[in-house]
């Protein structure tokens, strides 16, 4: 019997280190070569580890969310043979699974325009691929400041940028200087690094958009009836009872439209080919927070009412609004809905939340004219925007769905009536 | 096992690892520091300061037997000139060991901890080290590697016996009769002039066509001159091929093809240096290479983050000024400054009889970039203050653009000249103009004054000569 040490491979992104997200094995496991024993991410990216020796595990060098450090050992695993110490390679196979490349948003601190010389012209014009010239004081005070030498017109001898060319700089940057205005060229970029929610957020888009073809669907839906019911169910409301949006009329809605395509009610699986569908309708809320975007799950719509479903949603956004939503109330949703509010447009494009079929995208409701036949109407009307996974859902079942639903909701009753 | 966990581990205490220690202390970031030898580096224990140390003790040598063979222009006569090589050994390590205990006491002030012993990394953040008391682990956040360069030997002369390196030819204890130099660079001169002046029968062996490859002919020259002059044999475009069968002797492929035979005492290989990079387990962290030398960017970063490089370890020119730069650079970059490389020029000393030193670009380099220059070249023919001090030959160039007068380079050989290497470097990172350094008040008599006797004459308006 022999014992071998896997390393934490070099993952490959000048990192010296990764953290560690999944196990795939636990000690006593018995592992095959090449079988996947560990996922670790890096910033860029989640990268599974395989095994490279048959055995059993013996011991893990890390929980799960640790940081390890390339090189040091991860996993023992006992084999038949003889021992030692293995640097797994990433086999470039494996590699990109999760690989995602967040377009980083380039700022601009200085917000400057070149400003065009107010005095004598210069004698000297600067090469541009050249360094500019500065002392070192006045080099490290625009390093300091965040400020591209290039950017600064120098006003001493031969073109030598001085401080007072970067006070001034920093005087007219912003304002457009008098007569002669060119808009400069900016070329300071600044890199932020994704962390926390953010990184996660931007990992699970990624995920999304890479791996689920979507389709989006966008109807519009006429919600003066709903919207008269909502109002005097507002007003006629007992006080221990929530005040009502159209969101959980909407989740109603979509309970009854699922009961009829329960192919959209689920999750699919595109290693395995499996599609679940679940009995259970779990609808996911995605909501803003100040940290960023987070999806509570109203938990088994299908058995709540009215008002438990819009209690329910306001205790779940409350919970994600202060951070002390758990786990579980933030993952586990079979259908998500997309709500902007107030602000949610004509149209949007809603990603759907991996690995789900359907999302519906709530847009906002504004009076519009509407043609009865004789004449203009003014009507409340608010489109749904709504993608699906086109791998599952084929363009008439889509279609089929939201009309289900703009039914629904626009004779509000049906949503009350039991089937 | 010891564990010790900080927020930065550098590796090699030479002048790059040493400087970026105490800046980080300063800083206030808890510091480490790892050494495997004494403080200093090559540069403190056997690069610069010994060699100077030699060199000088050399040139005071060769003063007093020049006048006690009568032959001082200056009028002075003594009786005669002897030198116990053991004893300026002595000194020379007198110097030493006092710079570098004053590094271990500036690393101690600025809170920094040192640990003696060898560095093997064991993963990416943590190294290990062989100590006097066991094995100690250190574990950091960031990770400066400066382990520096050794010298590089030839695969038909490996050092060893009379074959040594720069290192062993600082702490010989007797004068070789005859020494052998490989090598035209600068090390291999400095040291050949120096034992040469001590009473050394000197030989140096070049394999290019020029001694000091890296400097145009004109620097050059009065450094060959001189070397006539001490009765230094200088073979260009030569090849050493290896020791004679009883090693008494070196075989050497002239110019001309024809193989000649140097007898020799010691050899002394000065072929270059190179980094180091094996044996500290840098190999298995797959750090990117450029050539030999480990790559980094403008902020001295690897291609593996939280893991920087500094000074010989990252490449040319292997000067202790530019890996104190970097150090210090770095441990800002690790404060959280923003900081990154934006030097100018890095300027160059060669302390060969006489000096050389150069601060950005040559004629021909500037040339070479496609600017249209002017060049002005005062000679220390025409400077007082060299003739009072018997020592006039060589001269002070600048380089500057035509349009602006921006000056581009500055060199000088003389002399002494290598204390021009300031002012040389302030003006070219200031900006300066040929008028800045014309209109700039030199004091007299200094050979100062070349330079801006240089910058007038590039002006058109040398009023000295």
């Amino acid at each position: 019997m022999g014992e071998f040490t896997i390393k934490m491979p070099d993952v490959g992104e000048g990192v010296a280190e990764a953290e560690l997200v999944e196990w795939h094995v636990k000690a006593g496991d018995p592992v095959r070569e090449d079988m996947v024993i560990a996922a670790v991410m890096t910033d860029k990216a989640t990268v599974e580890i395989p095994s490279p020796v048959t055995g059993i595990v013996v011991w893990l060098g890390a929980e799960i969310g640790d940081r390890v450090a390339v090189k040091a050992p991860l996993v023992r695993i006992e084999t038949a043979g003889e021992g030692g110490e293995i640097r797994t390679e990433i086999p470039a196979a494996v590699t990109p699974a999760k690989a995602l490349e967040p377009p980083l948003p380039a700022l601009d601190l200085t917000k400057g325009t070149v400003p065009k010389a107010a005095t004598a012209p210069r004698e000297i014009v600067a090469v541009p691929a050249e360094k500019p010239l500065a002392s070192p004081a006045v080099r490290l005070f625009a390093r300091e400041n965040g400020i591209d030498l290039r950017q600064v017109t120098g006003s001493g001898p031969a073109g030598r940028i001085l401080r007072e060319d970067i006070d001034q700089f920093f005087a007219h940057g912003a304002a457009p200087f008098p007569a002669q205005v060119v808009p400069g060229r900016k070329t300071t970029t600044e890199e932020i690094k994704l962390t926390g929610l953010r990184r996660r957020i931007a990992e699970k888009m990624s995920l999304s958009a890479s791996r689920i073809p979507h389709i989006t669907y966008v109807e519009e839906i006429d919600m003066t009836a709903l919207e008269e019911l909502r109002a005097t169910m507002n007003r006629d409301r007992k006080p221990e009872q929530p005040k009502l949006t159209v969101l959980p009329f909407l989740m109603r809605a979509i309970v009854k439209a699922v009961a009829e395509q329960p192919n959209l009610n689920a999750t699919f699986d595109d290693h395995t080919g499996v599609l679940t569908r679940h009995g259970a309708v779990h609808i996911g809320i995605a909501a803003q927070t100040p940290a960023g975007l987070v999806v509570p799950v109203v938990r088994h719509t299908e058995a709540r009412g009215i008002w438990d479903c819009a209690s329910e949603m306001n205790r779940l956004a409350e919970a994600a609004r202060t951070g002390s939503a758990t786990r579980d109330e933030l993952g586990g949703s079979t259908i998500t809905i997309s709500s902007l509010g107030a602000l949610g447009g004509i149209v949007s494009t809603p990603v759907i939340n991996h690995p789900e079929v359907a999302i519906i995208g709530v847009n906002k409701i504004a009076v519009r004219p509407v043609w009865d036949g004789t004449q203009f109407v003014p009507r409340k009307m608010m489109n749904l925007s709504s993608s699906f996974d086109h791998r599952i859902v084929d363009g008439w079942d889509a279609a089929t769905f939201v009309q289900r639903v703009r039914v629904l909701l626009e004779t509000p009753a049906l949503i009350f009536i039991e089937s | 096992m010891k564990e010790i966990v900080c927020k930065l581990l550098v590796i090699g205490a030479g002048p790059g690892g040493y400087v970026c220690a105490i800046r980080a202390g300063q800083l206030g970031i808890d510091t480490v520091i790892v050494e495997e030898s004494k403080p200093g580096g090559t540069c403190l224990n056997v690069g610069c300061i010994p060699s100077k140390a030699l060199i000088h003790a050399a040139e005071e040598f060769a003063v007093v037997r020049r006048m006690a063979a009568g032959r001082s222009p200056i009028g002075i006569r003594v009786a005669d000139a002897a030198i116990d090589l053991a004893k300026t050994i002595g000194w020379k390590d007198g110097i030493v060991g006092r710079l570098t205990s004053g590094v271990s006491t500036l690393l101690h002030k600025a809170n920094v901890k040192i640990v003696h012993g060898r560095a093997v990394f064991r993963d990416g953040k943590t190294v290990e080290v062989e100590t006097e008391t066991g094995a100690q682990i250190i574990r950091a956040d960031t990770v400066v590697i400066a382990t520096g360069s050794e010298p590089v030997d030839l695969a038909s002369l490996p050092f060893g016996g009379r074959v040594i390196s720069s290192t062993e030819a600082l702490s010989l204890k007797d004068l070789p009769e005859k020494l052998v130099v490989v090598g035209g660079g600068y090390i291999g001169l400095e040291l050949g002039t120096a034992f040469a002046k001590m009473g050394s029968e000197v030989t140096v062996v070049e394999a290019l066509p020029q001694i000091l490859p890296q400097y145009d002919a004109d620097l050059v020259r009065p450094v060959l001159r001189k070397l006539g002059e001490l009765g230094i044999r200088v073979l260009t475009s030569a090849k050493a091929k290896g020791l004679s069968g009883d090693g008494n002797a070196l075989f050497v492929e002239a110019a001309d093809s024809q193989e000649q035979q140097l007898p020799a005492d010691r050899i002394l290989v000065t072929v270059g240096r190179k980094p180091k990079t094996t044996g500290s387990g840098l190999e298995e962290l797959d750090l990117d290479r450029s050539g030999p030398y480990l790559r980094i960017d403008e902020r001295c970063r690897t291609s593996m983050r939280g893991i920087y490089a500094i000074g010989d370890v990252t490449g040319e020119p292997m000067l202790a000024h530019r890996a104190m730069a970097q150090g210090e650079m770095v441990a800002e970059i690790v404060a959280g400054r923003k900081r990154a490389w934006d030097k100018r020029c890095i300027p160059a000393v060669c302390f060969t009889d006489p000096e050389i030193v150069t601060a950005g670009l040559s004629p021909g380099e500037a040339r070479a970039q496609g600017y249209e220059i002017r060049v002005g070249q005062f000679p220390f023919s025409a400077n007082g203050r060299a003739m009072t001090m018997h020592s006039d030959e060589g001269f002070v160039r600048v380089v500057a653009r035509a349009d602006s007068n921006l000056v581009l380079g500055l060199q000088a050989v003389g002399a002494g000249v290598s204390e021009l290497s300031a002012t040389f470097a302030h003006a070219m990172e200031m900006g300066a103009r040929l008028e800045d350094i014309a209109g700039t008040i030199h004091a007299h008599p200094t050979r100062s004054e070349a330079i801006q006797e240089a910058a007038l004459k590039a002006l058109g308006h040398a009023l000295h000569t």
